[in-house]
């Protein structure tokens, strides 16, 4: 095995292992709300498995599984990973926070869901965990700059190759967005964790919270779309529709994916109606590349459909491999993103939000987002990959095309339900939906359960794919290597202009408009009288 | 760039309907006054359970009949639990809390506040229809965070 080949293996290990136990958590919590009895179910097992299944999957899987396919791309599209000694050292600084964070959570100081919103106080083990893991993060960061930069130098007025601008769009997110935590965790929360300051403001927390949990939504999107784009046209046996509009998406995804984030904090106290609205708007602008790379990804399967002789109006989709695990897996991802982008275009709206905010909905909405468009995608790919890096088959081969269609099952199960108790009411994050029997809440017991049916599905699916990760990465036997192919443009695809190439300078134009839509409302909370709040550890 | 026809007209609904989208949430900010709430007065959490409007959090009746209903989301309740309120008026909650966020959130109503330690949230609302509506807190505060729960019961208008 390559020198690159085992840094993605390490990085996707880490990635299944902390997604078979967020899992686990995650099946537990649906059986509890159903109002299951349980020999550990308690509110305080609740909360705290709440909190495990959050971080696992939405900051541990996530981060590994793209930080392993960042460098796949790099390997498989410059041939070479710039400073891979700091690559390791991310790695297990990341992992070493990992562990930090998991065990402050499962040791039960630390039930604060992955939120953390202060002045619900964790554990100082909780924070220094989470540093680190974003610390190795940045390395990765740096390591996918300096590959970049230093295939650049040797190659100059070349075209990034797409997968890449794809990933290195992914890191410009990322950087911005983990500014605003760095601000949040290093000058606020760590030194009052650490007992250097007895006070910490709620609200300018959660803005600067925010200010990097919106980007994190689209820096987990963006690997995904990458897959979309650059490989699953080949997988489908197509060529990609418009490599220049892809690179204009990409970068759509850098502008604006930070200056949004006040839209999750429409019913806070403190900032005024105006940024909010002004929010609102850069929140709409970020559905548009979303709603292109609709048109793009379809029209390159069909590409792919009437090269395979499909004809007709939609004579094409039959032809398309459905029995491909990756290919169906992110099929069903696209089917249910357009649920949940439409789900997004209503949480985003100024005054609508007031319907949905917190409620059930939430969780059915970023269910079918991050724990469907972008999960299913990383748990296709994963199919995709092992075999490339490995030589070895995917092992129970049945379990794997079965896998992505029980996971869409299960989801749809869980997240519609979800959504409908929202909107009659029901609070998200509630180890119990029965409120003393009173008949508001008695609506929605029937959804909750139908929702913990949908949970039980996604359970099995989810053991379907680590059996199968499992199996192909130490039991199947060593067969031939097939390489790693990206899709061609169509020859009807004219290039796009360099400028859409120059990351640094998209990056800084993204700088500003960050200043513009944060400057002033954060200008404004740090100069008001404010009355910070001393911590509290209720769990 | 080459764009083909059909993802051009794509891309010129998108925008349109991105447009309208916008366009009504503007029209009714700007016509129907339907914001989000906003308030933007603070408070300090460590005194006002001592003196003042939330050391007796309660129903306050103005004499045009308006009413400010004042109160408290804290570990595990909101003070006051059952509030009485009548039909047909503009019913004006004040809320903060002295401890973690909260959430007030009045079921089967667009009445949902983060509440803040240090900040009071505020909304207006006019019931129609009387009868109980459940008060939940929707932002988790704590192990007991799915026991908050209160009621506001609405009076028909006299």
């Amino acid at each position: 095995m390559t020198a690159a080949a085992r840094l993605v293996l390490a990085n996707v290990w880490v990635a299944v292992v902390a997604f078979a136990l967020g899992a686990l958590m995650a099946v537990m919590q649906a059986l509890a709300r159903a109002g299951i009895e349980l020999p550990f179910g308690t509110a305080r097992l609740y909360y705290l498995s709440v909190t495990a299944h959050g971080v696992l999957e939405a900051l541990v899987f996530t981060t590994f599984f793209i930080m392993a396919l960042g460098y796949l791309v790099t390997e498989t599209t410059l041939g070479r990973i710039a400073g891979m000694q700091w690559a390791w050292a991310g790695f297990w600084i990341a992992l070493v926070g990992t562990l930090m964070t998991t065990l402050a959570i499962l040791s039960g100081t630390s039930t604060v869901l992955y939120t953390f919103y202060p002045p619900l106080e964790a554990h100082p083990t909780f924070y220094v965990g989470a540093t680190l893991l974003i610390i190795g993060s940045w390395l990765w960061s740096a390591v996918m700059i300096g590959s970049f930069r230093a295939w650049r130098a040797g190659h100059p007025g070349e075209r990034v190759p797409l997968a890449l601008h794809g990933m290195l769009a992914t890191v410009a997110v990322w950087i911005l967005a983990t500014a605003g935590l760095a601000v949040e965790v290093l000058v606020f929360i760590l030194p009052w964790s650490f007992g250097l300051v007895d006070r910490i403001d709620p609200i300018v927390a959660r803005t600067y919270f925010w200010w990097f949990g919106h980007p994190l939504t689209y820096f987990w999107l963006l690997p995904a779309y990458v897959l979309w784009y650059t490989v699953i046209p080949k997988v489908a046996g197509g060529k990609l529709f418009s490599d220049g509009l892809t690179r204009v998406v990409f970068v759509q995804f850098i502008l604006f994916s930070t200056p949004v984030g006040l839209h999750h904090q429409f019913s806070d106290p403190g900032i005024a109606g105006g940024w909010k609205l002004l929010h609102t708007f850069t929140t709409y602008a970020i559905m548009f590349p979303s709603l292109v790379t609709a048109f793009t990804v379809i029209a390159s399967l069909e590409n792919a459909g009437r090269a395979q002789g499909g004809t007709g109006l939609f004579g094409w989709l039959r032809v398309l491999p459905w029995r491909d695990p990756f290919f169906a897996g992110v099929a069903l991802s696209m089917v249910t993103f357009a649920l949940g982008g439409f789900g997004g275009a209503i949480n985003a709206a100024y005054a609508m939000n007031a319907m949905v905010h917190n409620t059930a909905w939430i969780q059915g909405h970023f269910h079918l987002t991050v724990g469907t468009a972008v999960a299913l995608t990383f748990m296709g790919s994963t199919y995709w990959m092992l075999p490339r890096l490995t030589g070895r088959a995917i092992a129970f081969p049945r379990l794997a095309t079965m896998q992505p269609y029980l996971w869409f099952v299960g989801m749809q199960c869980f997240s519609i339900p979800s959504h409908i108790a929202g909107l009659m009411g029901m609070p998200r994050r509630v180890y119990t939906g029965e409120f003393q029997g009173v008949e508001a809440a008695q609506a929605w017991i029937p959804l909750v359960n139908l929702s913990a049916v949908g949970g039980v599905i996604l359970f099995v699916s989810a053991m379907c794919y680590v059996g199968v990760v499992v199996g192909s990465m130490l039991v199947s036997p060593v067969t031939a290597r097939e390489p790693f192919e990206y899709a061609e443009a169509m020859p009807s695809s004219t290039p796009a202009s360099p400028l859409w190439d120059r990351f640094g300078l998209w990056t800084a134009v993204a700088v500003l408009l960050i200043a513009l839509a944060y400057g002033p409302p954060l200008y404004h909370l740090h100069t008001m009288t404010r009355f910070p709040s001393q911590g509290f550890s209720p769990f | 760039m080459h764009v083909d026809r059909y993802e051009r007209y794509w891309m010129w609904a998108a925008i349109g309907m991105l447009v309208l989208f916008t366009g009504a949430i503007v029209i009714t900010a700007v016509t129907g006054a339907a914001h989000p709430p906003s308030h933007t007065e603070v408070i300090d959490p460590e005194t006002l359970t001592v003196a003042g409007e939330f050391a007796t959090p309660g129903v306050t009746t103005h004499e045009d009949g308006r009413v400010t209903v004042s109160l408290r989301a804290e570990f595990y309740v909101f003070r006051p639990e059952h509030v009485r309120v009548p039909a047909g008026v503009p019913v004006t909650f004040r809320i903060t809390s002295p401890d973690v966020l909260h959430g007030f959130q009045i079921v089967g109503t667009n009445v949902n506040l983060t509440v803040a330690p240090g900040y009071v949230s505020q909304a207006t609302t006019t019931f129609d229809t009387p009868g109980e509506y459940l008060v939940v807190c929707n932002e988790y505060c704590g192990l007991g965070h799915h026991l908050m729960q209160g009621a506001i019961v609405v009076e028909p208008g006299r």
